[in-house]
């Protein structure tokens, strides 16, 4: 019997050496940690149940017979974040580059698979130097195998991936099917195709910071959901991230305590919309100042900054936040905000985060290369991701609501549970001055009379009380009270249920 | 008594005003400009009046729309307060023409107190010494010299025409007068094409001290102490104090003397404040009068107890001054800091926007706010950066500087730059401590601007054992979020380690509840009691016994802890993660020396260099407006522009890049 127990102890160190010391430090040399090591900061402490530690690949080809590592270069398993079950594959980059071979592929279907049968989500550590070559097209199918897996869990539990190491080629596919791509600066890319074969094919000369690093993505791209400056920063903020989402599609989501009275007023507001309508203002203070705390957890912060979105809790419960910037672009909507919003706007109707939406848009934004880059189309996403989605919806208009994005912004019309307006809020079809030399015309060349025109016009619309007489608006609200009038809202919401016709699925804009 | 008043002035002064209106039953009239609209002032008031565009010039400084404005609101007399129109002869005759009251001195002490050597030919007359010197034109070295030793050395020798320490020497004898002469004056002209020196006694280690006076109209003038304003960056009054660490009994009874015959030589009424200049062996010397409040005065009222602008009130109501001076006795220390908007980090440019937060220090015995902006209010460009006086009384100055020290520590204030950091470094420094005061202490304790290396080293235990409660908190707290699987709730270990720049220090709690509780470091064990709670910007407790207060602001996955004017990122890592956090590599910020960065929000005005151009340290590259300002930006090393991404014409955010060298 000892003897046997002596064996399992030895395979275990094996395991947990993985791909040897020598590898290890050359992982921490590049300022990465090793795939166990970010299970310790993602987990609770001693809360890592591992699965397949002693699966090895079958491969035999090349030499391959000889080369086998216990766990095949994937971790695999389950844990908890502040108590609640996560499952885990973390990548490890020190056994054959961390690359997919069909073992490795069943490593992570098998968690996958758990983890939709008792509703809880997946977090994928990417760090892969792709597929296994040696295995050729066995390690495609594991690839397409988890592609699948990932549709399949979508909308059924949170999938997250974090990449922290290489993600090339068709490896790319399976973070790019889960619901948030993290990535760490400087030591992770993400590409199709590499540096060398851009060169080759475009003779472009790129390096792979500037084709696939964590910046690119996060800013350029929009691929990436957030960055963070490294390995450990990464997961702890992973864990606060997950703090925010059910487990799964038939859960509420969780809710933590909080001391911030749901009645707290805030009279800073009521300053916060400049008087001249064409200054700007930040529409972070007004999410800060309204949320429990002042805590809001921002996705791709770098990335169509005409668009905020994010994270933060209302008495102690999750919503997720929509909003215009007029800090930049005056806070329109083109290709990539509508984008960006309209994928957030599904994932929180997939887990039942009810949706908070801020509005000052002052319209789409114009142009030949958003017309040519489809802002029909992009734009069309936002509207059809608002309009389907059952969640509570709650929306406020600060200021500007003009023309169609008035009617995209989660607007009455497409099923807004409550829309409120600040006093300072225009909701028209566009800007006093557009509207009156249209409709005006004949007088374009008499400024007096224009003036009038306009004062005229903006009598009429500059301010809430036309929509809130139509009935568009349910009521118009003091700054001061934004936060109360919120909550109160989304605690009256707490029970709506809502369901779309049946239907195999809709047909979103893509 | 007069039934309503009106203040002719904007942000802390007029509130300061209208309190103590509010106070005698007065009612307030204000007066603002667009610019203004909300501002604190005009909320307080009884009834506010628009008199004009933002600039100063267009408003307030509109001696007619000021009178207009008191006509349509009957008020009956005006409070000018300080700047703008306080010390203007013509508006207090103009306002005497339209049978209003001016709380403040007649025309006649305005208009002798408003010219210097007016002034300093009344202090000849009334006895009070001024600072011994020569104010005709000199023909020649010869002259010079024989001016310089009749003087007495040292002596300052002066342009004319100078400013900003162009032409001027001080010479300790017979050579350098000689010497310094002809430097002096060939500088003047290089500089200020203008060659006229002046010689006057150069005064060694000056402090600057002031006298407050007050007087009715009949006849009966009290000096109510002196203040020490002598730490001053630019001439600009930074903090002041009452009584002066430097005068003794004696001298203050002299100067005190000298300031009441000054006021009587112009038959003054209501306030006003005789400034002196002091040398190391207490010899003082006349420098001006200023017929009007001072911003300073809150420190003397509040070792004196009198309200000053009450008295201003009711001596321009003919009232009689019942304060005699007997009756005038100074209890314990004042101290006064001036909050202004500016950024001590940058050279203290002015620092503009929304006020994203603003917390005051909670008033009391120890502790007085005069504001002007609020919580949401919109710092201008307009008008002076000044936004807040912050004063403390203590027994003794040692208390009066702790006192101030907490109170800057409680100060919260987000969205612009303010120089908070700046005075706490001053109330720290020893020089200061100590009261050994001049009016270069700023320079002299400052020769490179201000850095953090001014900030004192505080022990960092204190935010150590905040941070690490701060963080055990909002992890129990996350542990309680619901969902958690029952029986498999997170086990909160004792053993943290907080993480400050990259020093590592393993700490141990016990007892915690919320914020409170005890935290052992190293050897030293130090229980901490707070009723802080989670989101609150400041961490108010005891640390080891002392009172602390600590403001906190959540950055990322750590804390951004201020305190004493410092501010510190503190990390609380679990054991595990601390380990693995030594793996992670250290990052350079990147290297910013290749980019001209824009100081300030502003407009770019010009941009004097091209792409390609080669420039030379000190060459001007660009200029920037802000704050009606032209702010010059000069090539701190030689180098190639590489690129210029914003054209004259564009506003700028601050730290936008203006250029890219190669």
């Amino acid at each position: 019997m000892s003897a046997i127990v002596q064996k399992l102890e030895e395979k275990r160190a094996e395991a947990r050496i993985g791909g040897g010391q020598r590898r290890i430090d050359a992982q921490h040399k590049k300022g990465k940690l090793t795939a166990r090591e970010r299970i310790d900061v993602l987990f609770d402490e001693g809360s890592f149940e591992e699965w397949d530690m002693f699966v090895e690949h079958r491969s035999v080809d090349f030499g391959m017979a000889e080369q086998r590592v216990p766990g095949d270069g994937v971790i695999t398993g389950y844990g908890t974040v502040n108590g609640r079950p996560m499952f885990v594959f973390s990548q490890d980059f020190t056994v054959f580059g961390g690359s997919l071979s069909e073992s490795h592929a069943k490593k992570i279907l098998k968690v996958m698979e758990k983890a939709m049968q008792v509703g809880a989500p997946v977090i994928g550590l990417n760090d892969s130097g792709g597929a296994r070559i040696q295995e050729g097209v066995a390690s495609l199918a594991g690839y397409a195998d988890v592609f699948l897996q990932n549709v399949m869990a979508s909308g059924v539990v949170p999938q997250i991936s974090m990449v922290m190491g290489p993600c090339a080629g068709g490896a790319v596919y399976s973070p790019a099917m889960t619901d948030f791509i993290f990535m760490v600066k400087d030591s992770s890319y993400m590409y199709v195709t590499g540096p060398d074969v851009v060169k080759t094919v475009t003779h472009e000369v790129v390096t792979h910071e500037e084709l696939g690093g964590a910046m690119t993505h996060a800013s350029k791209s929009g691929v990436a959901d957030g960055v963070f400056e490294n390995d450990v920063e990464a997961l702890i903020q992973l864990r606060r991230l997950l703090d925010f989402f059910p487990l799964n599609n038939k859960e509420k989501p969780p809710v933590i305590p909080t001391t911030d009275p749901a009645d707290r007023d805030d009279f800073s507001l009521d300053t916060l919309v400049p008087e001249n309508p064409n200054k700007p203002y930040d529409m972070k203070e007004l999410i800060t100042k309204m949320v429990d705390e002042g805590d809001f957890f921002e996705i791709a912060e770098h990335f169509a900054k005409n668009m905020i979105i994010g994270f933060a809790r209302m008495e102690g419960q999750p919503v997720g936040i929509v909003a215009n910037q007029p800090m930049v672009l005056a806070g329109c909507l083109d290709i990539e905000s509508s984008r960006k919003a309209a994928r957030f706007v599904r994932f929180c109707d997939c887990f039942s985060i009810p949706l908070l939406t801020l509005v000052d848009v002052p319209g789409f934004m114009p142009g030949v290369d958003q017309e040519y880059g489809g802002i029909i189309k992009h734009g069309a996403k936002l509207l059809f991701a608002f309009a389907e989605a059952t969640v509570p919806k709650i929306t406020l208009i600060t200021r500007k609501a003009y023309g169609g994005a008035y009617d995209v912004m989660n607007s009455k019309h497409i099923r807004g549970d409550i829309n409120f307006a600040w006093p300072t809020a225009e909701i028209a079809v566009m800007g006093a001055k557009g509207a009156v030399e249209i409709i005006f015309r004949q007088d374009i060349g008499d400024p007096k009379k224009i003036e009038a025109r306009t004062k005229e016009y903006e009598e009429n619309f500059a301010n809430p009380f036309r929509a809130a007489n139509l009935g568009f608006i349910d009521d118009v609200i003091k700054p001061h009270g934004t936060r109360r009038r919120i909550c109160n809202a989304l605690a009256m919401l707490r029970t709506k249920d809502v369901r779309n016709p049946w239907k195999k699925h809709g047909n979103i804009p893509l | 008594m007069f039934d309503k008043i009106l203040i002719a002035n904007r942000g802390e002064i007029a509130c300061r005003v209208i309190k103590t209106a509010r106070k005698m039953g007065v009612k307030t009239v204000a007066v603002y400009s667009d610019a203004d609209k909300n501002a604190l002032h005009v909320e307080m008031a009884d009834e506010a009046v628009h008199i004009g565009k933002p600039a100063s010039a267009k408003s307030y400084l509109r001696a007619d729309r000021i009178i207009r404005a008191c006509k349509k609101t009957k008020a009956q007399a005006v409070h000018p307060g300080y700047g703008f129109l306080s010390e203007n002869k013509d508006f207090q005759l103009a306002l005497k023409k339209a049978g209003i009251a001016f709380i403040g001195p007649n025309s006649k002490a305005i208009e002798a107190m408003g010219d210097k050597i007016t002034s300093k030919k009344l202090a000849g007359k009334a006895g009070v010494p001024t600072v011994p010197g020569h104010m005709g034109i000199i023909k020649d070295t010869d002259e010079a010299v024989k001016i310089a030793k009749e003087i007495g050395y040292p002596v300052m020798l002066k342009a004319s025409a100078g400013g900003g320490g162009k032409g001027m020497r001080v010479a300790y004898n017979n050579a350098e007068a000689r010497e310094g002469f002809e430097r002096a004056t060939s500088e003047a002209k290089s500089s200020f094409g203008d060659d006229r020196v002046f010689i006057e006694k150069f005064v060694e280690q000056p402090r600057h001290i002031e006298i407050q006076i007050l007087a009715d109209s009949h006849g009966h003038c009290i000096y109510v102490g002196e203040r020490e304003c002598s730490i001053q960056r630019r001439h600009q009054k930074v903090i002041e104090e009452a009584p002066s660490p430097f005068i003794d009994e004696k001298t203050r009874k002299a100067m005190g003397k000298q300031a009441v015959a000054m006021a009587k030589a112009v038959d003054y009424v209501s306030a006003g404040t005789v400034e002196f200049i002091v040398d190391a062996k207490r010899n003082f010397y006349f420098l001006e009068m200023n017929t009007r409040l001072q911003v300073e005065h809150p420190v003397t009222e509040l070792i004196t107890g009198l309200d000053l602008v009450e008295w201003m009130i009711r001596v321009a109501d003919g009232e009689k001054l019942t304060v005699k001076q007997s009756d005038v006795k100074l209890n314990g220390w004042a101290m006064e800091s001036r909050i202004y908007a500016e950024d001590p980090y940058r050279n203290f440019l002015p620092s503009t926007g929304r006020l994203v937060s603003y917390r005051l220090p909670e008033e009391s015995k120890h502790v007085r706010v005069d504001t002007g902006v609020y919580e949401g209010g919109e710092i201008s460009m307009f008008y002076d950066p000044m936004v807040a006086k912050l004063c403390t009384w203590g027994k003794t100055r040692k208390q009066a500087i702790a006192h101030m020290r907490d109170a800057l520590d409680h100060y919260y204030i987000r969205g612009i730059s303010h120089n908070i950091p700046f005075l706490a470094s001053v109330m720290s420094k020893k020089r200061f401590v100590d009261g050994k005061l001049t009016t270069n202490f700023i320079a002299e304790e400052y020769p490179d601007g201000f850095s953090d290396k001014d900030l004192p080293a505080d022990d960092p235990v204190p935010l150590i054992a905040v941070a690490a409660l701060i963080h055990r908190a909002y992890s129990a707290r996350a542990g309680q979020i619901s969902g958690s699987l029952k029986g498999h709730e997170i086990r909160l270990s004792n053993h943290w380690v907080v993480d400050i720049a990259g020093k590592q220090r393993a700490v141990k709690i016990s007892d915690a509840n919320c914020a409170s509780g005890s935290v052992k470091i190293g050897r030293r064990k130090i229980t901490v009691e707070s009723d802080w709670t989670y989101g609150e910007p400041l961490f108010n407790g005891t640390v080891g016994g002392d009172s602390v207060c600590v403001q906190v602001d959540r950055n990322g996955i750590g804390y951004r802890l201020s305190h004493n004017g410092a501010h510190v990122e503190a990390t609380v890592y679990t054991a595990r993660d601390a380990e693995l956090a030594k793996l992670m590599p250290h990052k350079i910020p990147p290297d910013m020396s290749r980019f001209l960065l824009s100081p300030m929000p502003g407009l770019l005005v010009a941009v004097e260099v091209t792409v390609g151009q080669e420039v030379k340290a000190g060459e001007t590259l660009a200029i920037v407006e802000a704050m009606k300002m032209e702010n010059v930006l000069k090539a701190e090393r030689d180098g190639t522009v590489k690129v210029i991404p914003e054209e004259a014409g564009a506003s700028l955010a601050v730290d936008q890049v203006i250029m890219e060298f190669e």
